[in-house]
């Protein structure tokens, strides 16, 4: 009995041994790669593509901090992780930061000891139903076998749901997209629910999206972003404002067409700070001046890589919704470049 | 004349530690007795550093905590509101549920499947051949998702059996239903039931206990109690005259008729399924997560049972056999009265590792979704609270509870069938 308490200790020491030591910034920069945990597979948010390459709404997160951090947006290791490993490969270090759709709650910031450095998508918990089933919302839900991805918020906001409307439910918890995909399909549950975006993303995936529908209520807020270790606060920053440079060159005007030629200068003193051509942005952050540029430059601004993963045009087909702009009526909002 | 010398003395040199074989043992031991220690002390050290820089501290307060989320199957009853730790009770039950069955049916199938391949019909023993040799070299994970795969896609689902032109119907007179989701089998009732009794009140570990089932557990004790004197006082009768008397309408009567009577006193009847709303109602629902890693665990386990039982035959030799029929022995009998008791004494001590083993590989459940205390206590409840080590740790020492109690339970058994030596 000693020796297998002793060995879990060993084990548990090794994994902890990996997330000693701050100064996450200075390890990716030696590293000369950034370890980017993402979804096992979510088309339009991170899935690889046909030539293997990830792509999507998150990883467009992970590129841009490594380009601005690296000035590569391919110098990134993706770790794919599922609701249930995702906390443990960040607090152990195994990846510098998470972008995998994960919701800012207040216990995951300050009981997890992590850092939210800010939200990419205002998404809500949703349902998805097979049509031929005629529900109209999700009160008339009593009794259905409901499929969840286990591990996450939504499993709680599915219970607190059912419990407010006094209805039953029967949980098949499940541990990635793919599989609740499978078992939703073949009917083994009734409902699959996930937040709004990713049910729409996964019947963008189906034979026959038309036959699914999404039911109007949408149970909770679910600010989903980028996370990273409690305690770092450098890398932090380094998170959080590449995500706001993104968001920010969208309000300002700044798209991947156009860079080039304001890099150049601009009259906007708040677009020269913003690309380093004015002020020591960059510096303070510990980066190149050019920092914010290589960043936008992989993708465009946040509208673009927003319309490119997710937006109407796609087959995801998402409405911009919460998160437009602020000035459009929606809730994005960079704090200024000052 | 002689002279004695006195024996030399015995002086202790330092070197002698290393360089006499009287000490050298001991002194290997106890330096690797510190290098041990050492290794404990830095790891142990190094876990609490580390978690100290990340702020996290070792507490179990966390298992008091609302819990949050539901879990499907549940012997207990149990809601969202209720506690960790009642949460992972939940999850424990539910493995003991699976690892219960499993080594049952692993058993049966590995011991039919053990003795056939010594079949001496070629077909047969080559089919069981083929069954061991597919089930116990691919991964049991495999099986497991395979077992699921084929229940979810294969099935109808629910909804198949509804309306006019129902593509799926109940079989045995409609009292079972297999669907996708899941079998649904009818349930014992009692409409004059003697009530539950509620037991540690609100406490996490509260638990009930049906009054009909202590009944008739109750009632099948004493009737088998009086089997036995029945039996008994046969056998006496048989040593005292060399008749025995029949017995066996007795015994039969014994079981049965005081079952029928408490039975029929309590109101049993059988409540069946009924598509209703979205799923079935009524009847017991054995969730397909809990078949496909029951069944996959058994055929596993039952392959390595099988070999276990083939090698404890063929361990005896072939002269007991030849010595019983020269006895005169009938070939049923040689194998129970002198095969097996022997062949017993082989086959236990490994048949308590595959036990084990499909125990701890129930912890796979949450490949299909199966609730047991992996997925309550190291899943959602780590996932939600975050205290890896404190759940790890705490899932450690269940599974280290439930083998010692598994090798307790079969060590004591071996030790009753194992042949005394004189």
């Amino acid at each position: 009995m000693k020796k297998s308490v002793f060995m879990g200790a060993l084990t548990l020491a090794g994994l902890a041994a990996g997330a000693a030591a701050a100064g996450t910034l200075d390890d990716v920069k030696a590293r000369g790669k950034l370890n980017c945990g993402v979804t096992t597979g979510l088309v339009g948010f991170a899935a690889p593509n046909a030539n293997g390459e990830w792509e999507g709404f998150d990883v467009a997160v992970c590129r841009a901090v490594a380009a601005a951090v690296l000035g590569d947006s391919t110098a990134v290791e993706f770790v794919p992780t599922t609701g249930k490993t995702r906390f443990t490969a960040l607090a152990s270090g195994e990846i510098d930061m998470l972008a995998r759709n994960t919701t800012w709650t207040f216990s995951r910031d300050v009981d997890l000891k992590f850092e939210f450095t800010g939200v990419n998508y205002y998404d809500g918990q949703g349902f998805m139903v097979p049509k031929e089933l005629g529900v109209s919302s999700a009160k008339e839900l009593d009794g259905a076998t409901v499929c969840i991805q286990t591990g996450t918020t939504t499993e709680l906001n599915l219970a607190d749901f059912f419990r407010a409307n006094n209805i039953s439910y029967e949980p098949v918890p499940i541990e990635t997209n793919a599989e609740a995909q499978q078992q939703y399909l073949a009917g083994a549950c009734d409902v699959y629910t996930t937040d709004a975006s990713g049910l729409a993303a996964t019947r963008a995936t189906f034979d026959d999206p038309a036959a699914h529908v999404l039911l109007p209520e949408i149970i909770s807020k679910e600010p989903l972003g980028p996370l990273v270790r409690h305690g770092d606060h450098e890398w932090g920053d380094v998170v959080r404002w590449s995500l706001n440079a993104l968001i920010a060159a969208e309000e300002l005007g700044i798209t991947s067409a156009n860079i080039g030629e304001m890099a150049a200068g601009t009259n906007n003193p708040e677009i020269n700070r913003l690309l380093g051509t004015e002020g020591t942005l960059g510096e303070m952050l510990g980066l190149d001046a050019g920092w914010a540029k290589n960043a936008i430059m992989v993708g465009g601004n946040y509208g673009e890589v927003f319309a490119k993963n997710i937006g109407e045009d796609t087959p995801i087909g998402l409405a911009r919704g919460l998160n437009a702009q602020w000035t459009n009526g929606g809730l994005l909002y960079a704090p200024p470049f000052r | 004349m002689t002279t004695l010398t006195d024996p030399p003395k015995e002086t202790f040199r330092l070197s002698m530690l290393l360089y006499d074989t009287r000490y050298r043992s001991a002194t290997i031991q106890v330096i690797a007795m510190f290098a041990f220690m050492l290794l404990a002390a830095w790891l142990i050290n190094n876990t609490i550093i580390n978690l100290n820089n990340l702020g996290k501290e070792v507490t179990f307060g966390f298992l008091g905590e609302t819990a949050g989320y539901d879990i499907n199957q549940r012997l207990l009853d149990y809601n969202s509101q209720d506690s960790h730790i009642r949460a992972a009770l939940m999850g424990l039950l539910n493995t003991l549920v699976v690892a219960v069955l499993g080594c049952i049916t692993a058993t049966i199938i590995g011991v039919f499947v053990g003795v056939m391949r010594l079949s001496s019909n070629w077909l047969i023993a080559r089919i069981m051949t083929v069954y061991v040799e597919t089930f116990r070299n691919v991964p049991v994970l495999l099986w497991i998702v395979l077992a699921m795969a084929i229940l979810i896609e294969s099935l109808p689902a629910p909804r198949a059996f509804r309306g006019e032109d129902a593509t799926a119907s109940m079989n045995l007179f409609d009292s079972v239903a297999i669907t996708n989701r899941g079998v649904y089998i009818p349930e014992p009732l009692f409409s004059r039931s003697l009530g539950d009794i509620h037991l540690l009140g609100e406490h996490a570990l509260r638990f009930d206990v049906s009054m009909d089932l202590m009944a008739i557990l109750i009632v099948l004790a004493l009737s088998i109690f009086g089997m036995r004197k029945v039996s008994a006082k046969a056998n006496a009768t048989q040593a005292a005259t060399g008749d025995r008397p029949k017995t066996w309408h007795i015994q039969l009567g014994l079981l049965f008729v005081p079952m029928i009577v408490l039975l029929v006193a309590l109101g049993f009847h059988l409540g069946y399924p009924e598509l209703k709303g979205f799923n079935f109602k009524g009847g017991t629902y054995m969730r397909n997560s809990l078949i496909a890693l029951w069944l996959a665990l058994s055929l596993y386990t039952a392959a390595f049972i099988a070999e276990i039982v083939r090698a404890g035959i063929l361990a005896i030799s072939q002269g007991q056999t030849e010595a019983a029929s020269a006895l005169g022995l009938r070939p049923g009998r040689t194998m129970r009265l002198v095969i097996l008791p022997q062949a017993l004494r082989v086959i236990i001590p490994p048949m308590i590792s595959n036990y084990l083993n499909l125990t701890k590989n129930s912890s796979l459940a949450i490949a299909v979704g199966y609730m047991d205390i992996t997925g309550t206590l190291g899943g959602i409840t780590m996932n939600q609270t975050g205290r890896e080590l404190e759940c790890v740790l705490m899932l450690m020492l269940v599974y280290l509870a439930i083998s010692l109690s598994i090798s307790g339970v079969m060590n004591w058994y071996n030790n009753s069938v194992k042949l005394v030596e004189r």
